[in-house]
């Protein structure tokens, strides 16, 4: 239900940017006032949900400590899963956010006849999330070639290892195959394991139908239905350089992907894709564990009532009496 | 707290980085203005309409290579019924005689570098030169 | 309440598929022997808490105040405030899943809110219905859900039935951890008085005479006199057991358990001998005569008064720094609250062996030594005479307890003594050890008998990888460092793997510990013989 609900209305906000690319008095709308107020809301947004999380203080020192500590010399600490200096945390960070070194651990436990618990390898979700990642953030970069004239040797650079194989023309970008595959196993695995649909709500197949959606009119756009791709650099341009145009050799099929990525720019800051920042945040991740040696200071720590050693003599002088322990008052 | 300044600096960097291209387009005093064109003077038309051959023409150019290398078949009927002749240097570039102000205007523009002219000469002129 | 609870085989019938229903819906059937029951009033009512008032959670009324539902929402505002970690586990979740299955309560449970991301999602729901905008204006189509007196039930019954090990979190690629998300339950829980009693009970006690058990201060000191006579008999040397001594170098603090239960006891055994050998100028203390502190399974303030104790018995007494003993969530406490609640401890001196010399570095500002780390580090300057044939008629395994392991990485020091110590000693499978090592299914207070189909079940996959140390090297000895631990896995482990016992570190330090002037020991320190078992069954 929740799947089925989130395809139509990511099918709907498809064709509705379908329509906005065909219906020339919606052009500019779909064009260039939704694009602008999109990109808007997920800037301030991202920053309003940062500085809020910002605002809430970190009152204790709780990492997951993933190794041995650092205590007697002898003994080597597991300096990245158990850091104790902010390099290691560093290291620790780089890890989690570059490797997904947390998701990696991931294992599958089966209850067998016996009965006997075995866990066996579940290394899938590591390397469909990983690759989801990285193919996301390198076909970002890539489009920089839309928004960025002249286009810097870098962005050249990215585009020609990603069509390494040259496959084509307009040659094939390996990240293109990787994100829709990424995303389709992701997205099979939360329709086919019992476990993952039970917890999956609206919101969960709703990302995941939406960046699907701009995949695959991305693709078509490149590989199928071809557009005029100078006109789409002008439209892409003319937004960043605030002289927008919608040219109009830009077909509706640019529009879909225009607005379904509006739709997602906006609905970024208030969704779970948040974990992008929140990754950073992570109290049981960013902490050094050295809270034995440095304290650390809960900024609002308050008094609280407490049973004084005054109120327990008190209470029992007799019985520490008569047990023959030394007393403060006799 | 200790790490606002932390958090702040990142989301700063953040924002910094997802408006680079304001940013760049600023710095390079780019407008939006689209690459202008060398059009050929003699021909009035082409191969195939102008909407197709803008957003196909490398389909079109791949059909080309592959009719000609793999099958031998050379000659093309156009749209309006003449007939080319299938050749990147032969037929395209006989009026579109300048590749820096046709070709490469926009494949610079959109950052496209295709690998035509790894083996394909420019032109007949350039070809009748080299000899 | 044993008996009546189902066999073995009966509760390894695990049906992992998810009901139709969804889960949103609240529903908690509340089965004889899966939660705890209520806390008394007398002891709400000792400690100052909300709401004391007779009920129990299988009554259809649990006499929620009538602001409860305010209680609460202010209640969760704040705690959003105080703490980024509930903030930010609210909020960025993804559902990937892959905490489901490294819970030890959803894997001998199958109850799919026993799930990590779902028993947050009981939260979370009503977090995005009351404060996030989307929540507020679409209801369930965000993802939200109406606070209702089930929800309460609900929560009852999940947090109660999390015992905040932090598994779950190792695996979380954003380190969400459900024990924060639990502990916030509670603590909400609390404002409105749902609470169970041996929590609370444990708490009480603790506040007043200092102790669990409410053990008063001359009945304290009979248990280390009875103690002290004890090891006479077996080792024919009377040691020392000083009690709120002035003057005393180190403060040792232990789990009160170690005077009264066993075999909690034979570990208090071990560490006097052991104290004695080395002549160590310590106090125990019968006012900060616990370590454990269930004020972490109540809230952070309860946690605070409680621990208040330690550090200021230390002023007190004088001592230049502090021991503590072998106790899990005390560790986690030691380790990750107690310098920053009740700190500075700028009265105390950062700590050094007078044994060794050692300067314990990483412990230069909370000045509380593990004493696996104190005695790690006299076995590798060979300050001890040890005899590990004496503890021959054992085959160890070491379990790592929750929050040593995982909220401090107190791994290879256990491990070094234990190696030191008895020479027949092997590793579980790695994936029930050290970082993700499983919890005993009793911890954070849920060790009562009257929850025991569910710690059973919770303690499901401990036990199962003892039972593959067993049937493959012959294990007969699980060794932990936690007193919940040494309660707990006897139970556990005569449920699932008969035959098994429990001790802790520094119980087979004490046997394996060659005192001068000791007499020829025929027994350990239970007083059993000290033939190998299976010497003795085949004899």
């Amino acid at each position: 239900m929740n799947a089925l609900g989130s395809l139509v209305l990511v099918s709907a906000l498809a064709g509705l940017g379908f329509a906005g690319g065909q219906v020339a008095g919606l052009r500019p709308l779909f064009g260039m006032i939704i694009p602008y107020a999109a990109f808007l809301t997920f800037l301030l947004g991202v920053s309003y949900r940062i500085l809020v999380w910002m605002r809430s203080p970190v009152p204790f020192r709780i990492p997951t400590t993933c190794g041995q500590q650092k205590s007697l010399p002898w003994i080597t600490p597991s300096r990245l899963e158990n850091p104790s200096s902010t390099l290691g945390v560093i290291g620790r960070m780089a890890l989690e956010i570059g490797l997904f070194r947390s998701l990696f651990r991931n294992t599958r436990a089966e209850l067998r006849e016996g009965p006997r618990l075995a866990y066996g390898e579940a290394g899938l979700l590591w390397l469909g999330a990983l690759l989801f990642h990285w193919s996301f953030l390198f076909i970002v970069l890539r489009h920089l070639r839309f928004f960025l004239e002249p286009v810097p040797g870098v962005v050249n650079a990215l585009a020609g290892l990603d069509n390494f194989f040259q496959i084509g023309a307009p040659s094939l970008y390996v990240t293109d195959v990787l994100l829709a595959g990424a995303l389709g196993y992701l997205l099979l695995r939360r329709l086919v394991n019992p476990q993952v649909r039970y917890i999956s709500l609206f919101a969960d197949y709703f990302a995941l139908f939406l960046l699907l959606g701009i995949a695959v009119s991305g693709i078509l756009m490149r590989y199928v239905v071809r557009i005029d791709t100078v006109a789409a650099k002008h439209l892409a341009l003319g937004l960043v350089t605030f002289s927008p145009v919608v040219p109009e050799e830009v077909g509706p099929l640019f529009f879909v992907h225009l607005f379904l990525l509006s739709v997602l720019a906006a609905y970024f800051p208030f969704s779970k894709l948040m974990h992008m920042g929140g990754a950073f945040l992570s109290p049981t991740r960013n902490l050094a564990n050295n809270s034995r040696m440095k304290r650390h200071v809960n900024p609002w720590n308050y008094g609280v009532p407490v049973h004084t050693y005054e109120e327990w003599e008190d209470e029992f002088r007799d019985k520490i009496k008569a047990a023959g322990l030394p007393l403060e008052k006799e | 707290m200790s790490d606002r300044g932390l958090i702040v600096g990142g989301l700063v960097l953040f924002l910094g980085l997802v408006t680079l291209p304001v940013w760049y387009n600023v710095a390079a005093g780019r407008t939006a203005k689209p690459p202008e064109l060398t059009l050929p003077t003699q021909a009035k038309s082409c191969v195939a309409p102008v909407e197709y051959m803008r957003a196909s023409h490398m389909d079109l150019l791949m059909t080309w290579r592959d009719d000609v290398v793999r099958q031998g078949e050379r000659t093309f009927v156009g749209l309006d019924g003449k007939t080319y002749a299938k050749s990147l240097t032969g037929t395209c570039m006989a009026c579109h005689v300048n590749r820096a102000e046709f070709c490469d205007r926009c494949h610079d523009y959109a950052a496209v570098t295709p690998t035509c002219w790894e083996c394909h000469l420019e032109s007949r002129q350039v070809q009748r030169t080299a000899r | 309440m044993a008996e009546e609870a189902p066999k073995p085989e009966e509760l390894a019938q695990i049906d992992y598929r998810p009901p139709g229903r969804d889960w949103r819906e609240p529903a908690v059937e509340l089965r004889k022997g899966t939660f705890c029951y209520s806390a008394a009033p007398k002891h709400l009512e000792y400690l100052g808490l909300p709401n004391p008032r007779p009920w129990q959670p299988f009554e259809a009324d649990w006499k929620l105040p009538a602001d409860w539902k305010q209680t609460i929402l202010q209640g969760m505002k704040e705690r959003l405030d105080r703490f980024r970690s509930f903030r930010l586990f609210m909020d960025i979740c993804v559902r990937c899943g892959a905490c489901a299955d490294k819970c030890h309560f959803y894997i001998g449970s199958g109850d799919p809110k026993n799930m990590p991301v779902l028993r947050a999602e009981l939260m979370r729901s009503v977090y995005r219905r009351y404060f996030t905008a989307a929540g507020r204006l679409l209801g369930p189509l965000a993802g939200g859900r109406e606070l209702t007196p089930d929800v309460v039930k609900e929560w009852f019954y999940y947090f109660y039935q999390c015992t905040e090990c932090r598994r779950c979190s190792v695996f979380c690629p954003f380190g969400i951890d459900t024990a924060e998300v639990t502990m916030m339950g509670r603590e909400l829980l609390n404002l409105v008085g749902c609470n169970i009693n041996w929590i609370l009970e444990p708490v009480a006690n603790s506040y007043r005479t200092g102790n669990h058990l409410g053990i008063q201060p001359h009945a304290f000191k009979d248990s280390l006199d009875f103690a002290v006579d004890e090891l006479a008999e077996m080792t024919g040397i009377r040691v020392e057991a000083p009690i709120n001594r002035k003057g005393a170098e180190i403060l040792y603090v232990i789990p009160s358990a170690e005077t009264f239960g066993t075999p909690h006891y034979y570990t208090l055994l071990g560490s006097l001998l052991l104290f004695h050998a080395i002549g160590l100028d310590y106090t125990f203390s019968a006012y900060a005569s616990e370590g454990g502190n269930f004020g972490l399974f109540t809230s952070h303030e309860m946690m605070k008064r409680l621990n208040a104790k330690i550090y200021a018995e230390a002023r007190r007494l004088g001592v230049k720094w502090i021991l503590g003993g072998e106790c899990g969530h005390m560790w986690r406490v030691v380790h990750q609250y107690m310098d920053t609640m009740n700190g500075p401890a700028d009265f105390l001196e950062e700590p050094v062996s007078p044994i060794t010399a050692t300067r314990f570095e990483h412990a230069r500002s909370t000045k509380m030594v593990h004493i696996c780390e104190f005695t790690a580090d006299l076995i590798r300057h060979q300050k001890l005479r040890l005899d590990p044939a004496r503890n021959d008629h054992w085959t160890a395994t070491f379990h790592d307890s929750c929050n040593p392991a995982r909220s401090m990485g107190l791994i290879e020091e256990p491990r070094f003594i234990l190696r030191s110590v008895c020479s027949r000693f092997h590793e579980m499978p790695e994936n029930t050890i050290k970082e993700r090592t499983f919890c005993c299914g009793s911890g954070s207070g849920l060790g009562t008998d009257e929850n025991f189909e569910m710690r059973m079940r919770g303690g499901f996959p401990r036990a199962n990888a003892v039972r593959h140390v067993r049937d493959k090297f012959g294990v007969n000895l699980v060794a932990c460092v936690c007193a919940i631990d040494k309660a707990t896995l006897p139970p556990l482990l005569e449920y699932w793997v008969p035959g098994m016992n429990v001790a802790g570190v520094h119980e087979l330090v004490g046997n394996a510990l060659v005192v001068e002037g000791e007499k020829e020991r025929t027994t350990d320190l239970r007083g059993e013989s000290l033939k190998p078992k299976e010497e003795r069954a085949h004899e």
